[in-house]
């Protein structure tokens, strides 16, 4: 390691960043004797950039080298910009380094594509293999599994890392194709299923056999970007549902597009980042997940976009006033989550609280319930307050959104739990 | 007003309990040498610290109260407020006075305030466990300075005890000037004199004390930092909304 490698890690950091990925949980893992490092199973951010991103993986690319186009990215092969690779034993060391200064969870390995996807993939897994073979390394790995590379290569990345993620990036096959000439969904699609298929079969071995392999046992992730193509909220979550169906997909991410191409006649210019449609995404992908909420009851044919005004929960609730107000003292758990401002953990703690004695709204706003926007929906002990029946559901949005909106510029975009 | 005088330490708190039911007389309120006395005082009574009177109180809790809860009060202790003797007495009595116990009865306020405290050095203790940084010194032990709000030391062991095993390692809380040393089999409490903390407070020791690539891993982690960035997201309250600005005093990628 030497000035070189400083070089390398300045180019190859800076090609890896706008893949959002980040999180390090879903397994735990022991120390293994005479080895280094854990898994806590749930994530740890080691630090965050003046982006407000976490850092919790070494998060890099192998190399930046690439034989693809793909319109939206740097590394594509008609980019003028300076191609380095790491060598395995290096990127592995420094991983170490990294680790052992607790700057990192483990790492997060990604690349360019070098002559094809099955060369590139291997020497991925060189650098995978001296971590957990050489360097005992324990930590947490994530791996892109580059779309086309054969399924034995996939298989043995499998039984050595956490997760595995393809990226989608762009949400409808027609746009890929648009923009990605050299990919299609299959070529993505496809190393899904076969990873899927392999933690699958995993779990049964291991039903069988205590000892019998792992496979990605953090599950896969992938990524789509926002606004680079015409693709609306409700294709988008549409789409994140039917994945969340399969049981080995664990997360989702929306990356707002930023160009990093100008002149490409194929992609929009935009001023800013759509970071108010990504953090609206986030909460919507959060709804389906901890809430039980369904993606057409989000987004539908008359409102296909996501509300920027209101978040996702609080658009619902207006649209639905029939289905208040609800009464905390007496409601079942799924109704009182689908009051605004009132969270899964706030929930649990009604449940339980309310055997004591009928909650006042003083005790809620105690228990962590944001009342200034749950009182438009909720009656608790005191007499029932004015709802969005007798306000009306234009008034409370216009009594909500308009602090919702500065919120949502300005801190929210990200604010959704890195570690799951 | 009844007051009881107790040792500061968790032991001697449980004793007060102890004391009160036998006694029949419950304080308004506990306080130690430390602690400026209180005016007003009608009745005072100095309470011995007993470990086994301590042991039986702790028993009593075991069948009133989870584990969640009595760890809850652990952290509440580790907080070191000036509320927390009290708040912890009285969240004991309620528990052994009530017949079904109150742990979940979140409508009291001792019980939200047992919570809220135990959360606060919750967190306190995730974030040493995000952000401790350890440099590798010319001996080859692992150096970590810290300063915590809370004295939350403890609480981290088996995090970095299991993580880096065959590492040896020091974490070190400049402020309460006591440290934990890992030598790769136990963990023991040491502490350095006034002359040799404020070297570390600075978090920099000299260049002599550091092993020769220390200063390169560092600056390898400075540039990976600024280069993960996305100029076009900077977002610095959100940094900060994250990593509040009192942890980044040992961080290398910002200092
Ligand atoms: S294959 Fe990956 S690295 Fe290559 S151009 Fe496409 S997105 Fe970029």
């Amino acid at each position: 390691m030497n000035e070189k490698t400083l070089e390398k890690l300045k180019i190859l950091a800076d090609a890896a960043k706008y893949d959002v990925s980040c999180a390090s949980s879903g397994t735990s893992r022991n120390n293994v004797k005479g080895g280094i490092g854990t898994a806590s199973g749930w994530g740890i951010c080691h630090s965050f950039t003046p982006d407000g991103r976490c850092i919790s993986l070494f998060k890099i690319l192998l190399t930046n080298h690439c034989i693809y186009d793909c319109a939206y990215c740097s590394n594509r092969r008609s980019n003028d910009v300076r191609r380095t690779a790491f060598i395995a034993e290096e990127l592995a060391e420094l991983t170490i380094e990294f680790y052992r200064r607790n700057y990192i969870e483990g790492l997060f390995l990604s690349s360019g594509v070098m002559r094809n996807p099955d060369y590139t993939m291997e020497q991925m897994l060189r650098v995978v293999k001296l971590l957990r073979e050489v360097h005992r390394f324990n930590g947490y790995i994530h791996m892109k599994a580059i779309p086309g590379a054969s399924n034995e290569l996939v298989a043995q990345a499998g039984r050595l890392v956490d997760r595995m993620s393809v990226n989608l990036e762009i949400p409808s096959e027609t746009n890929l194709k648009l923009l990605a000439p050299e990919k299609d969904y299959s070529s993505v699609f496809t190393p899904m299923r076969f990873i899927q298929q392999g933690m699958l079969e995993s779990a049964e071995d291991r039903k069988k056999f205590r000892s019998a392999p792992r496979f990605v046992p953090a599950g896969q992730s992938t990524q789509v970007i926002i606004g680079a193509t015409p693709d609306n909220d409700k294709q988008i979550l549409t789409l994140a549902s039917a994945l969340y169906k399969r049981p080995s997909f664990k997360r989702v991410y929306y990356s707002g597009y930023i160009p990093v191409n100008t002149g490409d006649s194929r992609l929009p210019i935009l001023p800013t980042p759509p970071l108010v449609r990504e953090n609206r995404l986030y909460q919507a992908d959060w709804l389906m997940r901890f809430y039980e909420f369904r993606a057409n009851e989000l987004v539908d044919d008359a409102h296909p976009d996501l509300d920027l005004d209101v978040d996702p929960k609080m658009g619902w609730a207006l649209r639905h006033p029939e289905f208040f107000p609800i009464d905390v003292n007496t409601a079942p758990y799924e109704m009182i989550l689908r009051i605004p401002g009132i969270g899964v953990k706030s929930a649990k703690l009604i449940i339980t609280s309310r055997r004591y004695g009928r909650l006042t709204s003083e005790q809620l706003k105690k228990i962590g319930v944001v009342m200034k926007r749950a009182r438009y929906f909720i009656v608790c002990r005191e007499l029932p307050m004015q709802t969005v029946n007798e306000l009306t559901p234009q008034y409370v949005r216009r009594q909500v959104s308009r602090k919702q909106k500065k919120i949502a510029a300005e801190l929210l975009q990200y604010s959704i739990d890195w570690g799951e | 007003m009844i007051v009881f005088e107790y040792d500061h330490t968790f032991d001697g708190l449980l004793s007060c309990v102890f004391f009160a039911y036998e006694q029949k007389k419950f304080p308004d309120l506990i306080f130690s040498e430390s602690d400026q006395k209180p005016l007003f005082i009608e009745e005072q009574y100095y309470v011995d610290t007993e470990i086994e009177k301590s042991k039986r109180v702790w028993k009593a809790l075991e069948k009133k109260l989870s584990k969640f809860a009595r760890n809850m009060m652990l952290s509440v202790w580790l907080s070191e407020l000036p509320e927390t003797a009290m708040l912890l007495f009285r969240y004991i009595r309620k528990s052994i006075d009530h017949p079904q116990g109150i742990e979940m009865n979140f409508g009291d306020d001792d019980v939200l305030r047992i919570r809220d405290i135990a959360q606060k050095v919750a967190t306190d203790a995730h974030k040493l466990v995000q952000f401790v940084r350890f440099q590798e010194t010319v001996d080859g032990i692992w150096f970590a300075p810290v300063s915590p709000r809370y004295n939350v030391l403890s609480l981290i062991v088996p995090h970095f005890k299991s993580r880096y095993a065959g590492q040896p390692w020091i974490i070190y809380d400049t402020v309460r000037n006591v440290g934990l040393y890992y030598d790769t089999r136990t963990v023991q409490e040491i502490s350095f004199s006034q002359k040799d903390l404020a070297e570390l407070k600075s978090g920099k020791p000299g260049n002599e004390k550091l092993s020769d690539e220390e200063a390169f891993f560092q600056q390898l982690w400075k540039e990976y930092f600024q280069s993960i960035t996305i100029k076009e997201r900077i977002n610095l309250k959100l940094q900060r909304q994250h990593m509040p600005k009192r942890y980044w005093k040992y961080l290398p990628e910002i200092s």
